[in-house]
């Protein structure tokens, strides 16, 4: 998180610095960069629970993508039927924290220490949630209305030209939750224990900790986020069919990138992804992709741990 | 237990698969089977589930009967991509036997069709609503029949209205990057830049992608309109983007844009869309009887389906259509390759909802197409106005055949009048 | 280099599902009738059966065999090999002919033939570098991201893939004044694959290289100090499945005489993992086992249940086999033969 906000720091300095000769193409670039940092955040949001998860249980949940889209579509209908944003919000995380805990209770609990069942599993699960997503709420593209007084345009002083509040306010978002969940990982006994867990499964349970109720709760804290990030990107792009496999490649990369079960790692691999997808997006559409897995391949090659993993 | 045994076991199994296969549905005589292929699975299915109340929306004001015989429909199903569609079409044709096929829905599923037709010259491919062009405008197949207009077709008249009437003479295109997009920029581009109008630069979208917030930084502030092929859905997120960066310049819809998402907008940009025009094939308040008889036919009969047909149920209710009254005029004959069928199918011109249809020498519709413009009713309600009926579009869109061809395939770069 | 610690590695390792006693199938001359049905299907079955049945789910078959290998005796679950297959296939067609003219080199299907297996051996064994630096359940990840990033980059690369369309009318090399694409031909063609691949993976788990690559699964600590190489094995592991799975891909686009974005989609690359699954990843015929229950449930659930939710079925089945029955559907042949010894025993 540190990471992003530096990166925005020296950039907003460096707007600062040559803002009187802005043309065309300075706006486009930083209006791009701008993009790649909200767009970041909401991978942020999406891959720390994948990354929790997977650090403390070694759980691989390939139906991550799947929790994005169902916390949006539930958090939509919620949304829809109430008229309150927020209530959908709140629903979309509840929804998906709650079908978490379930997954642990009914499901993973009972195959501990068999990663690759637990895996399995979750391809299933994804599989058969996409189709009954599609099943309830159909093939077309779905959108949120949010309260007007974050759904408006500010006028960035520097640069003279209008950016959504929406996506301001994401990356806020993002990085207040991030804190929030650095502050609960660092400062509180339950977190103490989850960072236990990440570095050692054996001795945490060795210790008297309840480490069943540990997993739950790290379970639905990472499924509630994807939930209420399903929501929250739902409101900045849209929802539809085939969005879980794209958070799913996007929580996937980043954690690679990142580092597994590092939350840190996460927020920094979350900013490189959205930074080179959307730069590629508007310099070389074709190849936008490419820039994403040249990241990830590097990663790999360079620090197979990920940038901020811990190394064996 | 014994070896013998393992081995009856084996053998009972391998003997359970070959009567499996070996049992092939009996033909009646006094039977045609006719195939409907349309995507009754993946993010489509929505619209492969209309496509097939046109089919049977169409058989059933036949009775299911035509030419004297009695219709039998076998339904397949693909998930929009080309494999999917050839596996089922190969179904339909070798395995349930059909003589007529129609469908498929999409464009590229429709190429994949017409290739797969030139293999099997004894049944005849009628086309559900694909729409792209080279399905019959290059290397066509003889038993390939598409009552349906292309892609390019849609937006004729378009171009003109947008230069003449709204006085656009520099716009940008945005598009999913793909076939069905290319054709329907063509389409628009074809008359625009004949007249002199300019399209500046065209962004093309990777598909799926939601997030056009860097694409709407990217539109120069000088053009006068922005096409947008996009679906409703999409359009309205990317015109809230492009208006949440300060940009105000008006809309030309491709087919599939204005639609009830759009329409249903609330808010400030119900405004800003009045006067958005676009073509397509269809209107849904198209005043005119046979549209609307055919509106109510289809209510009546699927209280459950859309409150209007889509260009979906429209496609595959005249496809059906067609062979139906050309089965009945040949009285079911089918003999030595179904050539009377051909014959009338090529020659003959059809009554159908929305004007007359005739095909042209590589099977392909000459039919109308309308011209719309978003307007207000008097309870305030958005609705698209037919503003005109280009009659008799054909294929190269008025152009002399070798002129058009001579064009080249559509692609991202063709045409192009920056 | 090994990042994670090889306590994780084997925490992490999917062997656990897989590290059991091999299934004990009928051998030998047991397996005579199934020789026997399969060379003689095409005089009972029509065109349709031939091809879209027999030899589909033989192609399938080999796919998944091709992952069956990898998963089950190296116990490296890679979700790539779909797209190894379609590698092979795309540049079948780019190199050699296909209706995208500007695209298609039209060389002769001599020089494709092997160039497209060797770069789709390549482009497996750069998987294999990239997926073996890490260990474990890392692999399905790494994989994953690798066969969605190329089925994303086909379909927006127009210069070389040809995007959203790909490439249509590739047809299959007229070797030895046969076409090739008529049914019987093509149907024994694809039986000739299978059973080299089928015996070469038999050959393969017995040789000194399979045994090896077994026990890396087992407990890669102990070879890497008895001074096995570790990656260098499993590389080689990933380049012999790759290079099955090529031959699988380029059966494929010869059947569909057609390769576009679709058929290395998300789904597709997922089928092949579901196969191999459903039919155990134990024994070499389980994807061909596998292969056949998929192809069969793919072409006739429409006419039994609503085919719109085919793949809400193919998931539960799926589900089902992973949480009951582990081995797939050879699982459940060995239970039930089980359950019949026991009721026959009384009387022997």
């Amino acid at each position: 998180m540190l990471a992003a906000l530096l990166v925005a720091v020296v950039f907003l300095v460096g707007l600062g610095a040559g803002w009187w000769q802005l043309t065309g193409q300075d706006k486009r670039f930083i209006a791009t960069v701008l993009n790649g940092l909200t767009l970041g955040a909401l991978y942020f949001l999406v891959a720390s629970g994948f990354t929790l998860v997977f650090g403390l249980m070694r759980n691989v949940n390939l139906a991550h993508g799947s929790l994005y889209l169902a916390g949006a579509y539930i958090g939509w209908t919620a949304a829809d039927a109430t008229g309150s944003w927020f209530f959908g919000v709140a629903i979309g995380f509840l929804a998906m924290a709650l079908a978490g805990l379930a997954l642990q209770l009914l499901v993973f609990r009972r195959m501990e220490g068999q990663d690759l069942r637990q895996t399995l599993v979750t391809i299933g699960l994804s599989i058969v949630l996409a189709d009954l997503m599609l099943w309830q709420w159909g093939g077309q593209t779905y959108q949120f209305i949010p309260p007007d007084w974050i759904d408006g345009t500010v006028r960035l002083p520097m640069v003279g030209m209008g950016y959504s509040e929406y996506r301001l306010i994401l990356f806020l978002a993002a990085v207040v939750i991030g804190v929030g969940l650095w502050l609960f990982l660092n400062k509180t006994k339950v977190g103490t224990m989850i960072r236990a867990g990440v570095d050692d499964r054996d001795m945490l349970a060795a210790s008297g900790v309840n480490v069943q109720l540990v997993f739950c709760v790290v379970f639905a804290v990472g499924a509630g986020l994807a939930g209420f990030a399903g929501v929250v990107g739902g409101t900045a792009l849209s929802i539809a069919p085939g969005e879980d496999t794209r958070y799913l490649l996007a929580s996937l990369i980043v954690v690679i990138v990142g580092g597994m079960g590092s939350v840190t790692g996460a927020a920094v691999g979350a900013v490189l992804i959205g930074l080179a997808e959307q730069l590629g997006l508007v310099y070389s559409p074709t190849y936008g992709v490419v820039y994403t897995f040249l990241i990830m391949v590097g990663v790999l090659v360079w620090r197979p741990q990920g940038l901020l993993g811990r190394g064996g | 237990m014994t070896m013998l045994s393992r081995r009856s076991l084996m053998t009972a199994a391998a003997v359970a698969v070959l009567a499996w296969g070996a049992v092939g549905p009996a033909q009646a005589q006094e039977t045609i089977k006719m195939g409907a292929l349309a995507t009754l699975e993946g993010a489509f299915a929505v619209l492969g589930q209309d496509s097939m109340r046109g089919v049977k929306l169409a058989l059933q004001q036949h009775n299911y009967m035509a030419g004297g015989k009695k219709i039998e429909l076998i339904e397949g199903s693909s998930d929009a991509s080309p494999d999917s569609a050839i596996r089922a079409a190969k179904k339909l044709v070798e395995q349930d036997k059909v003589d007529v096929l129609v469908g498929p829905l999409s464009g590229s599923e429709g190429l994949a069709i017409k290739d797969y037709a030139k293999e099997h010259l004894g049944t005849s491919f009628v086309n559900g609503t694909s729409a792209a062009q080279d399905t019959t405008l290059r290397d066509p197949a003889p038993n390939f029949f598409r009552f349906t207009t292309d892609g390019a077709q849609w937006q004729a008249g378009l171009g003109e209205y947008a230069f003449k009437n709204k006085g656009y003479k520099k716009v940008v295109t945005v598009a999913e990057d793909y076939s069905f997009p290319y054709t329907q920029v063509l389409g628009f581009m074809n008359d625009f830049c004949r007249l002199g109008g300019h399209v500046v630069d065209k962004f093309w979208v990777p598909i799926g992608n939601k997030d056009y917030s860097s694409i709407v930084y990217s539109i120069p502030s000088d053009v006068d309109a922005i096409y947008v092929a996009l679906g409703g859905a999409d359009a309205v997120n990317f015109l809230t983007q492009y208006e949440q960066a300060g940009g105000d310049k008006p809309m030309i819809g491709g087919s599939i844009t204005v639609d009830q998402t759009v329409l249903g907008t609330k808010g400030k940009k119900r405004d800003y869309l009045i006067g958005t025009p676009s073509a397509g094939p269809i209107a849904d308040n198209w005043d005119n009887p046979e549209w609307k008889k055919f509106v109510k036919a289809y209510q009546d009969a699927f209280p459950d389906g859309f409150p209007s047909p889509s260009l979906f149920a429209h496609g595959y209710y005249i496809s059906t259509l067609a062979v139906l009254e050309s089965l009945d005029a040949v009285k079911g004959d089918l003999s030595n390759d179904q050539a009377k069928l051909r014959e009338y199918m090529s020659t003959h011109e059809f009554d159908t909802p929305t004007g007359k249809v005739h095909l042209d020498q590589n099977r392909q519709a000459v039919a109308d197409i309308f011209l719309t413009e978003v307007a207000a009713n008097d309870k305030g309600q958005l609705f698209n106005k037919v503003v005109k009926i280009i009659p008799q579009v054909n294929q190269t869109l008025g152009m002399d055949r070798d002129k058009f061809l001579a064009m080249g395939p559509v692609s991202r770069d063709n045409p192009s009048c920056p | 280099m090994a990042s994670i610690s090889d306590d994780r590695a084997r925490a992490a390792a999917p062997g656990a599902a897989v590290e059991r006693a091999p299934l004990r199938l009928p051998k030998g001359w047991a397996y005579l009738p199934l020789a026997l049905v399969l060379l003689t299907f095409p005089l009972y079955a029509n065109g349709f059966w031939i091809v879209q049945i027999g030899a589909y789910s033989m192609i399938l078959g080999i796919i998944a065999l091709s992952l069956m290998f990898l998963a089950g005796y190296g116990g490296m679950v890679s979700l790539a090999q779909m797209s190894v297959a379609g590698c092979a296939a795309y540049f079948f067609a780019i190199l050699g002919h296909s209706s995208a003219e500007a695209i298609s080199l039209g060389w002769s299907a001599w020089l494709t033939l092997p160039l497209s297996l060797l770069i789709a051996t390549a482009f497996a064994t750069m998987i294999g570098l990239l997926a073996s630096r890490t260990a474990g359940i890392y692999t399905i990840m790494i994989t994953l991201a690798i066969a969605v990033a190329f089925f994303y980059f086909t379909r927006q690369n127009y210069d070389l893939f040809n995007g959203f369309n790909g490439f249509a009318q590739v047809e299959p090399p007229h070797f030895f004044g046969l076409d090739w694409r008529q049914p019987l031909p093509f149907f024994y063609l694809t039986l000739v694959v299978s059973a080299l691949c089928y015996a070469a993976v038999v050959y393969l788990r017995r040789s000194t290289f399979g045994l090896t690559v077994q026990a890396l699964r087992d407990n890669q600590r102990r070879m890497r100090a008895l001074g096995y190489h570790v990656t260098g094995h499993q590389v080689a592991a990933y380049a012999a499945s790759g290079f099955m799975a090529a031959l699988g891909g380029l059966l494929l686009v010869w059947l569909n005489t057609r390769i576009s974005p679709g058929t290395i989609g998300v789904g597709p690359v997922i089928d092949i993992l579901i196969i191999a699954v459903l039919g155990g990843l134990r024994h070499p015929i389980g994807p061909f086992v596998g292969a056949l229950a998929f192809v069969l449930l793919d072409n006739f659930a429409i006419d039994l249940i609503d085919r719109e939710r085919f793949n809400t079925v193919i998931g539960l089945c799926f589900l089902a086999v992973v949480l009951f029955s582990p081995d797939g559907l050879l699982g459940l042949w060995e239970e039930a033969r089980a359950a019949l010894t026991r009721e026959r025993r009384p009387r022997d």
